[in-house]
């Protein structure tokens, strides 16, 4: 299966002139790295907004917060297609230093190192001591469980975190679900998160209230994005079922280096930038390898994911910020 | 000893491995066990100084898929990729650990049987290696 990148860009476009989206139908979207463009979520209506036009500010509420997703950081990654992925790393922390709201937190969604060595989670720790939020979840990608089945990383980044180091929080109302579907996989198949997690899953989320926001982050898309390339998890399906029952559910992936949203009912899913390398979109090279553009388009296709959430509208709005914006 | 055969091929595709097989005998001069990496090489009572047979990790695939060999020949796995990949096999019977780019990793094959084998980190990535008396 071929994606047609100009037919994607198409609908994007005509869901952008309808302003909102047809919530019984499938929307299957892609904002192609770089654009900029934001999702808001309100009563399980979505529009789409320009990433221009979002940082009109409304009114703050108490008990607004944003925070920031960055993924695959990727330290130790010395290739052509980004031979300096801490140089990118630091400005994709200085943009974060410079949002106009501070976030409370931030998520790393995986692939924190290369070749999953001490070296390269000591170049990411000093460089993440550089950020103002000082407060970072992490679940692992498969780059961070190579040597020694996650031990390190556990060690390191997963103290009182379950099994490979799955766990969840709350924060201002909001529950937040860290996934690992990295582990023990399987030749042939996708992402897993295997029998253990799912039954750990279900039990955190019983008993909450339909009401409470839910944001569930994980490294390998929980969507099947294309298996061919390994973009999907095996079992995504029996998590998913545990979280639709809430009234809102945001999805935050990595490990595809691209930004791609799709919006199914009141799940919203949404995969970030690379800060260290980009990949090709599904389908469009022979393999998933880093993509390889020319260096003054490169901090285009890098960036930081920007998550609000609005108390008002019981919303999250994401923003995927480019590092530079310059064409 | 370990064996299987759950994927009975072609006469066919045998005739396709064996090309390839005679192929990899005949191509591969430029590796040998002085060469850097992240090799190791598994207990075996062989001693001849074949070059052994490479399978290519290219565009995150194994190539070729499936090779034949007799028992005793030394298999090498080179990455060829600017991504690392590792060649596990799917019983437990070998593990390449992380080949970055250029690193490769050999195996022996020492017992006849059919020997499946995939990446960790990109488990869509399979092969097998068909060992003949």
């Amino acid at each position: 299966m071929k994606y047609d990148k100009q037919e994607l860009i198409d609908q994007r476009l005509q869901d952008l002139n309808n302003d909102g989206v047809d919530r019984r139908g499938f929307l299957k979207c892609m904002a192609w790295a770089g654009t900029g463009l934001v999702w808001t979520m309100s009563g399980g209506m979505a529009a789409s907004r320009a990433f221009a036009k979002s940082r009109g500010k409304p009114a703050a509420k108490s008990g607004d917060f944003s925070f920031v997703q960055i993924s695959d950081t990727h330290i130790g990654f010395d290739k052509a297609a980004n031979p300096d992925v801490t140089g990118t790393l630091e400005i994709a922390i200085n943009r974060i230093n410079a949002l106009p709201e501070s976030p409370d937190f931030i998520i790393h969604t995986g692939d924190l190192s290369h070749l999953s060595k001490p070296s390269e989670f000591d170049t990411l720790d000093q460089l993440l001591k550089g950020a103002s939020a000082k407060e970072i979840f992490f679940v692992p990608g498969e780059h961070d469980m190579l040597t020694d089945n996650g031990e390190q990383y556990l060690q390191r980044y997963g103290r009182g975190t379950k099994g490979n180091g799955w766990y969840s929080f709350d924060h201002k109302g909001v529950h937040f679900v860290g996934l690992v579907n990295v582990a023990n996989l399987k030749a042939g198949g996708l992402g897993s998160l295997g029998h253990e997690q799912l039954g750990w899953l279900e039990d955190d989320l019983k008993g909450r209230s339909g009401s409470t926001p839910i944001v569930v982050f994980a490294h390998i898309p929980l969507w099947t994005i294309y298996p061919d390339w390994g973009w999907g998890t095996d079992d995504s399906e029996q998590a998913l079922s545990y979280v639709k029952r809430f009234g809102s559910v945001t999805v935050l992936n990595g490990h595809i280096h691209q930004v791609m949203q799709k919006i199914e009912g009141r799940l919203s899913f949404h995969t970030a930038m690379s800060t260290a390398f980009p990949q090709p979109a599904p389908g469009t090279a022979p393999s998933a390898g880093p993509m390889k553009v020319p260096a003054e388009q490169l901090q285009r296709v890098l960036g930081i994911t920007d998550v609000n959430y609005l108390v008002s509208g019981t919303s999250l709005a994401i923003l995927d910020a480019p590092l530079s914006n310059s064409r | 000893m370990w064996t299987s055969s759950r994927c009975k091929l072609s006469d066919l595709q045998w005739g396709g491995l064996v090309i390839l097989a005679v192929l990899s005998l005949i191509l591969p001069g430029r590796l040998s066990a002085s060469e850097p990496g992240a090799g190791s090489v598994a207990p075996s009572a062989g001693t001849s100084a074949d070059s052994g047979i490479e399978v290519k990790i290219d565009n995150f695939a194994f190539t070729p898929s499936a090779v034949t060999v007799k028992a005793g020949t030394q298999v090498i796995w080179v990455n060829h990729d600017d991504i690392p990949h590792t060649v596990d096999s799917t019983e437990g019977k070998f593990r390449s650990g992380a080949l970055d780019t250029d690193d490769h990793f050999q195996f022996r094959f020492s017992d006849p049987g059919e020997y499946t084998f995939f990446c960790r980190l990109h488990p869509k990535m399979t092969g097998k290696i068909i060992v003949r008396p």
